[in-house]
């Protein structure tokens, strides 16, 4: 391999961390929230609110439903509005954002209802507010199941961000296709997949050891 | 993870503050021409009322996909300050759903409850709130937080009260002195047996220093050993703090251990109740009856098979004699009374609350020794007559 294609190979693994970890950052601030909602907003929870909860499930069930690849152009429009181009790494950010939001909310949803409800009621009856239940209760004792959730949204992010080469976002996936794909450059095609692989290899065993150091206690 | 938790607390705040806001037009329509908040006032703040509880027609229905269960019918009932008062019925009797309401961790669906005198049905969120910090509550699955260790456990109603660190501190310490586990601070609840995260249950019921402390099935997940150390705490806990203790349990055992009073709970509504000894001495109610069974002896099967309706030559009368809260059975009169011979085939008398309650079954060889002990004001009853066997 050319010195040339190395630091190619470099900055679309810079680009891919970059698209993943901004939208990574994103699903998490906004899918937190949408997935307390939907676990306190049902009939019986602390807050409910059935028929924006039944809204907001519809919502997060429409995004779930689309293809990444169909996203990511339907979504054009919204991205020039966003971050004003429609090309580029912050071109895909956009799409991917909103991608993993309704799912990593989802997955934290699931986390959040296995919250013992016999504990929310133990913090009502000793004075807990709605907000006191939330950031006693609810998070914290979902945060290992939230954070195993974090990991499986990050590693299929990386996966999703390969496709945002189509708008040109470069990253690895991008650098796969162009070289490996369509110049039959094979030993690229190889690198981007064992860059890939320790990608994610990483990011689950970080993923993993987080949620064990919280399960250990 | 300290970060994450920070994050955390920030989204859910403006979550909570954006969610208040949406209700807000609800709510404020829902509440006009009720009084708010304010009736908890009455109560200097952080100052303890007596702790007495008033139920007045309290019922609760339940509807479901299934139609409508009727967990509580009109429940009309007065605990006094400084009580232990025992709440007993079979499972799906209402027992739950009756303490709920004193917290109002469940509103009535009709009737009211006084605490201290005040209704509690008109409560905002706030009166709601300073309500609750003055009722503890301990739980059967003991319901303390995973992720958070034993000393901020117990911290957390004054945490989210709003104490300065060196109060809690101070009062944490004190409650865990209380029960015994000063030595646990630093351990997560999963490192504890049982009867330890009951006791840490107590300890974070009691640090915020309330009038009544809520009881639900707190020692029906334990071992008989540790439920009675769990109880023996309770008890001295509400002689040392004066506090009202409401315990419900379906074990007849639990109320005899530590209860003042009773109420039986059959279909929601009041089988009977009134202080333990009569309860236990002289059950009125089928339910109640029930509930008792494992705690007393029926006639013993060999004396039901040669149990004899008439006197025969050289037969023994069957008498069976009950306390109900009278003296302590005098052996040396009920002999005398006797006239002779006489044998104790089975007894089961107990002290409860300074009063004998239980049932005595004698065989005596004189036929009148139904009549003088009727006479010695004794409660006796012939049961039959059985050969004297030698």
């Amino acid at each position: 391999m050319s010195p040339q294609m190395i630091d190619r190979l470099w900055q679309a693994a810079l680009d891919t961390l970059l698209m993943v970890g901004v939208s990574a950052a994103v699903a998490v601030a906004a899918g937190l929230p949408l997935a307390l909602f939907l676990v306190t907003s049902g009939p019986g929870g602390i807050l409910p609110a059935p028929r924006a909860k039944r809204l907001v499930g519809m919502v997060v069930n429409g995004f779930r439903a689309v293809p990444f690849i169909v996203l990511l152009v339907a979504l054009i429009p919204f991205t020039r509005l966003v971050v004003g181009t429609t090309i580029g790494v912050w071109a895909a950010v956009v799409p991917l954002a909103v991608s993993a939001t309704p799912f990593f909310a989802r997955i934290a949803e699931v986390s959040l209802r296995e919250v013992d409800p016999g504990l929310i009621e133990a913090a009502q009856s000793i004075g807990c507010r709605r907000r006191h239940v939330l950031v006693h209760v609810l998070l914290p004792e979902a945060l290992p199941g939230i954070v195993a959730g974090f990991t499986i949204t990050v590693v299929s992010m990386i996966g999703a961000s390969a496709v945002a080469g189509a708008v040109g976002a470069g990253g690895l996936g991008d650098v796969a296709i162009r070289y490996g794909y369509q110049r039959f450059d094979t030993t690229v095609m190889m690198v981007v997949i064992a860059i890939l692989i320790v990608l994610v290899c990483l990011v689950q065993f970080a993923g993993d050891g987080v949620v064990r150091r919280l399960r250990a206690r | 993870m300290a970060e994450l938790t920070v994050i955390g607390s920030a989204f859910t705040l403006a979550f909570d503050l954006a969610f208040d806001s949406l209700r807000g037009a609800g709510t404020w329509a829902a509440g006009l021409g009720k009084p708010r908040a304010g009736s908890a006032a009455r109560v200097a703040p952080g100052g303890r009322g007596a702790g007495t509880v008033r139920f007045e027609a309290v019922s609760k229905t339940y509807r479901s996909a299934s139609g409508t269960v009727q967990a509580l019918d009109r429940i009309s009932l007065d605990i006094p300050a400084g009580a232990i008062f025992g709440i007993i019925g079979r499972s799906g009797a209402g027992k739950s759903s009756l303490l709920r309401t004193v917290n109002r961790l469940e509103a009535p669906s009709s009737g009211r409850v006084l605490v201290d005198g005040e209704p509690i049905d008109a409560l905002g969120t706030a009166g709601l709130v300073a309500l609750r910090r003055r009722i503890g509550m301990i739980f059967q699955h003991f319901n303390l937080l995973s992720a958070k260790t034993v000393r901020q456990n117990v911290a957390l109603p004054l945490t989210v009260a709003g104490l300065d660190r060196a109060e809690i501190e101070r009062r944490v310490e004190e409650a865990l002195r209380l029960v015994g586990l000063e030595d646990k601070a630093e351990v997560y609840p999963s490192r504890l047996s049982g009867g330890q995260k009951q006791r840490v249950g107590i300890a974070r019921a009691l640090v915020s220093d309330p009038e009544i402390l809520l009881c639900d099935e707190a020692t029906s997940a334990l071992d008989p050993e540790t439920t009675l150390s769990i109880l023996s705490l309770l008890r001295d806990i509400n002689r040392r703090l004066g506090l009202t203790i409401i315990l419900i349990t379906h074990e007849m055992s639990v109320i005899r251990e530590i209860c003042t009073d009773v109420v039986v709970l059959e279909a929601g509504r009041i089988a009977e109740t009134g202080p333990v000894w009569r309860v236990f001495g002289a059950p009125e109610h089928p339910a109640t009856r029930a509930l008792l069974a494992p705690l007393t002896r029926d006639l013993p099967e060999d004396v039901a098979a040669r149990l004899k309706p008439h006197a025969t030559p050289g037969a023994e009368a069957v008498l069976r004699l009950t306390y109900a809260g009278r003296a302590a059975p005098d052996l040396s009169a009920l002999v005398a009374a006797t006239g002779g011979s006489v044998r104790l085939l089975q007894a089961g008398v107990e002290r409860i609350q300074g009063r004998t309650v239980g049932r005595m079954l004698i065989a005596a060889g004189d036929a009148r020794t139904e009549a003088r002990l009727r006479a010695l004001g004794e409660e006796v009853e012939g049961i039959g007559y059985v050969a004297a066997d030698d």
